[in-house]
């Protein structure tokens, strides 16, 4: 029941659209901070910004209360040294973060300065960030003082690192005994976002939710000059949004599935969701803003649409001090993401390939599972009711496992390591790669625009989005408080306008989930594991055919298929970037993860730099900047934070 | 059957339902529409009715839906048959799938 050919079948004809339809009426805001995407570190950025008094507003493309990768929850406040427990110094630990090549040192340095002050802050809304009800005494790490619950994450290693540069035996000087880090907290993720968009409300930001934003406005409609406004759709009304503002604040993520698309599990094929389809680089991109780090890419792993969505953590099955045994129960010397192995995430290369020999030779018995009934029971109870129960999706995947009987005191959880086979090189995916350059305030290189969280170059997690969207909201509103008013160009927004509703005008030709795997095959053959001057040349010949001959096709029978055929746009933007990108880098790095088969020397010195590409006049310039070329992090941090209060006690 | 007049209907998109409402529960607040950050369903025009299902194939499986409905049992989650999983009593060795 409750399908809609249940309803077509029961009715005779199809629903009407349960929404008005207002395509071609516009509606004009105005904004001191205006925040594109209504995320963590957006819904941040407008709360920091709002505490300053400042008219904010907010345009999120889903419903803020539950928008994002961390919608559903997050269960690991990570990388938290200020934190009471915490053995280690924040400035050492952002240092330490911030030695991984192609990292964001300025969005670490603010992490770990801030977030601590954030966590409290999150609390103080009504975010449950400590075990109050004392469900887990007696398990490792939670501390009866605080009742903060620490993580075996990062305790003594920090997997993330490359092996060779690996924290294991790494002596702080701020904890010369080598005691535990203690640098990440678990917390109640589920209860985050709905306090979010209530102090939003509270604090009188101004929420437009179901808008998605498709454009930033410039002074005299000029790339590369001052940001002014937005532009946006209304995904239930097809309704056209101008806004007007003194700054911006990019918050809108990163891209998710470029590479791949399954056309029958459409909004499943990545760790994130549809939403998050690069709109906000690709308007950033238009208007003229330097990006970097694009060529850089990641495997996608989970959450394809063609495998099972679990986690792939250390042994996985599911993660955090579960022992993976064998069919036959026997332990499979994977690392178990515990407190004995002191937080490994992923299994050495050593490891990895002994269990594969040893299932070949008949050691080890497929499948695997993770034994939870192995565990003392409140370890059990704390990964699998407060880790699995609270982050993010994984919510009602344990909900759903209990609800059909499974029981972790009793059962073994299935793996599917192994007999579901690796993901193809060719599923790539870039969000946590590239994104926008920002300096020490978050800016960007145009002025009155402010980037935050994943849409940064090179993000991390988290309480990372919520430091730094934090962070971002009081410097666009520091300076929309000393910038005059802002003049939006009618011309510029009428041919923004022209171009988000070409598609309705059609009501036949190529539809947005053919136009996304068009891309994402072209990004497969021409983008991906091998990577050479002449393919990558092909990839922007294939893109740009696209543009050509079949963007023009693109038909959206109403208002939300036109929002996901807006989003194909942003995509097929963000390929042509990230192959421009891949083109300018001539020269093979494992961190970036980028095989360039005729230059394949690995990592040379001479390359050990980020390129920058941005659009002039229209025509893709780049440009380099060194490693660390946000110089002395806590210097630097310190010099423009003198007025930093802490905590915020305002009502 | 021989009388039932058929329309002409393409195939439906698979999988078709990532969630299951109970008609007998759910009543129709909508809440689980408004917190879809994909826009999976649609209100049901009739008021009071479950919502319909317009774009399952565009769910994320997140489960907000789910998780935030206030009335328990209205609404289920349901994995694609090929995404659901596995686990084995430690002690009988038996097998049970979602
Ligand atoms: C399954 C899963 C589990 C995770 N678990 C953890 C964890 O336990 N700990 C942890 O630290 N991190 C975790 N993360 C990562 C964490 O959720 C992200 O780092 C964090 O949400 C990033 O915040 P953000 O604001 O940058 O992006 P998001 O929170 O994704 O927000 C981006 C927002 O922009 C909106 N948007 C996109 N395009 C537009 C547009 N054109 N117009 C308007 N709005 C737009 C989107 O709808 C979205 O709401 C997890 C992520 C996932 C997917
Ligand atoms: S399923 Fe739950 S949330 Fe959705 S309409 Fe029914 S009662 Fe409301
Ligand atoms: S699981 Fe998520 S994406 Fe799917 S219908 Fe529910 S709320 Fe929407």
């Amino acid at each position: 029941m409750s399908t809609w050919h249940d309803y077509f079948k029961e009715q005779g004809h199809a629903p009407d659209w349960p929404y008005p339809i207002r395509f071609d009426q516009e509606q004009e805001i105005d904004a001191d901070v205006l925040v594109i995407g209504g995320g963590i570190a957006g819904c941040w950025a407008a709360i920091s910004a709002a505490r300053q008094g400042l008219n904010v507003v907010l345009a999120e493309k889903g419903d803020t209360v539950r928008s994002g990768a961390g919608g559903p929850g997050c269960d690991h406040w990570c990388d938290v040294p200020a934190n009471p427990l915490s053995n280690v110094d924040p400035d050492e630990w952002a240092r330490h973060m911030a030695e991984r090549p192609y990292c964001n040192g300025i969005g670490l340095q603010i992490q770990c300065r801030e977030n601590y002050d954030t966590l409290l802050e999150l609390e103080q809304m009504g975010g449950k960030v400590r075990d109050s009800g004392d469900e887990y005494v007696g398990a490792q790490g939670r501390d009866e003082k605080t009742k903060f619950m620490i993580s075996p994450r990062y305790t003594k290693v920090h997997s993330y690192v490359p092996v060779d540069e690996k924290t294991e035996g790494k002596i702080f000087a701020s904890n010369p005994e080598g005691k535990l880090n203690n640098v990440v907290i678990r917390v109640w993720g589920s209860t985050f976002k709905p306090v979010l968009k209530k102090e939003c409300q509270r604090l009188g930001v101004k929420i437009f939710d179901r808008v998605m934003m498709t454009s930033l406005l410039t002074e005299n409609g000029a790339q590369g000059a001052r940001v002014v406004g937005a532009t946006g759709l209304n995904s239930r009304t097809g309704e056209f949004m101008i806004f007007k503002s003194k700054s911006t604040i990019l918050a809108t993520s990163g891209a998710g599935s470029i590479w791949l698309i399954s056309t029958e599990l459409g909004g499943y094929c990545n760790m994130m969701s549809r939403t998050i389809a690069g709109d906000g680089t690709a308007m950033a991109w238009k208007a003229g803003a330097e990006l970097t780090t694009m060529e850089s890419t990641g495997i996608v792993r989970i959450a394809v649409g063609y495998k099972h969505k679990w986690y792939t953590g250390a042994g996985d099955a599911s993660y955090e001090n579960v022992p993976i045994v064998d069919a036959n129960g026997k332990r499979v010397p994977f690392p178990i993401q515990g407190w004995v192995d002191a937080g490994y995430m992923v299994p050495s290369p050593e490891v990895e390939q002994a269990v594969r020999e040893g299932i070949l030779k008949g050691e080890y018995a497929l499948p695997f599972y993770g034994d939870f009934p192995a565990m003392p029971e409140v370890e059990r109870n704390a990964t699998w009711k407060l880790m699995l129960g609270e982050e993010s999706t994984t919510k009602v995947i344990t909900k759903t496992f209990n609800d059909a009987g499974y029981d972790p005191s009793r059962d073994l959880l299935q793996s599917y390591r192994y007999i579901e086979g690796n993901s193809l090189a060719q599923w790539r995916e870039a969000s946590y790669g590239g994104g926008i350059l920002v300096d020490w305030d978050l800016k960007t290189s145009l002025e009155g625009l402010y980037a935050a969280g994943t849409q940064m170059f090179s993000p991390e997690d988290h309480s990372y989005a919520a430091a730094t969207g934090r962070y971002a909201g009081r410097k666009a509103a520091a300076y929309a408080r000393q910038v005059g008013e802002p003049q939006i160009s009618r011309e510029q927004a009428v041919l923004e306008k022209a171009r988000v509703y070409a598609p309705v005008k059609r009501s036949s030709g190529m539809e947005w989930k053919e136009l996304h795997a068009g891309i994402a095959r072209a990004m497969q053959y021409y983008c991906s594991e091998f990577k050479t001057e002449s393919l990558l040349n092909m990839g922007l010949g294939t893109l740009r055919k696209i543009e050509e001959e079949s963007v023009p096709l693109l038909f959206a029978l109403d208002p939300h298929k036109l929002m996901r055929s807006l989003e194909d746009l942003s995509l097929l933007t963000y390929a042509q970037i990230v192959t421009h990108a891949s083109l300018a880098r001539k020269a093979s790095s494992i961190p970036l993860n980028f095989q360039r088969i005729d230059y394949p020397a690995l990592d040379p010195p001479e390359w050990r730099k980020y390129l920058t590409l941005k659009l002039e006049n229209g025509k893709v310039k780049a440009g380099e900047l060194p490693l660390a070329f946000w110089g002395d992090m806590k210097n630097q941090y310190e010099a423009r934070n003198k007025d930093y209060t802490g905590v915020y006690k305002g009502k | 059957m021989s009388s039932q007049k058929l329309s002409a209907i393409p195939n439906v998109v698979t999988p078709n339902a990532p969630v299951i409402f109970n008609p007998d529960i759910c009543n129709g607040c909508n809440i689980c529409v408004e917190v879809c950050q994909i826009d999976v369903f649609i209100p049901n025009p009739e008021k009071g009715k479950p919502p319909i299902i317009l774009h399952p194939d565009e769910c994320w499986y997140g489960g907000c839906c789910v998780n935030d409905c206030p009335r328990p049992g209205a609404i289920t989650f349901n994995w694609p048959l090929q995404q659901r999983g596995y686990w084995k009593n430690k002690a009988t060795g038996e097998i049970h799938q979602i």
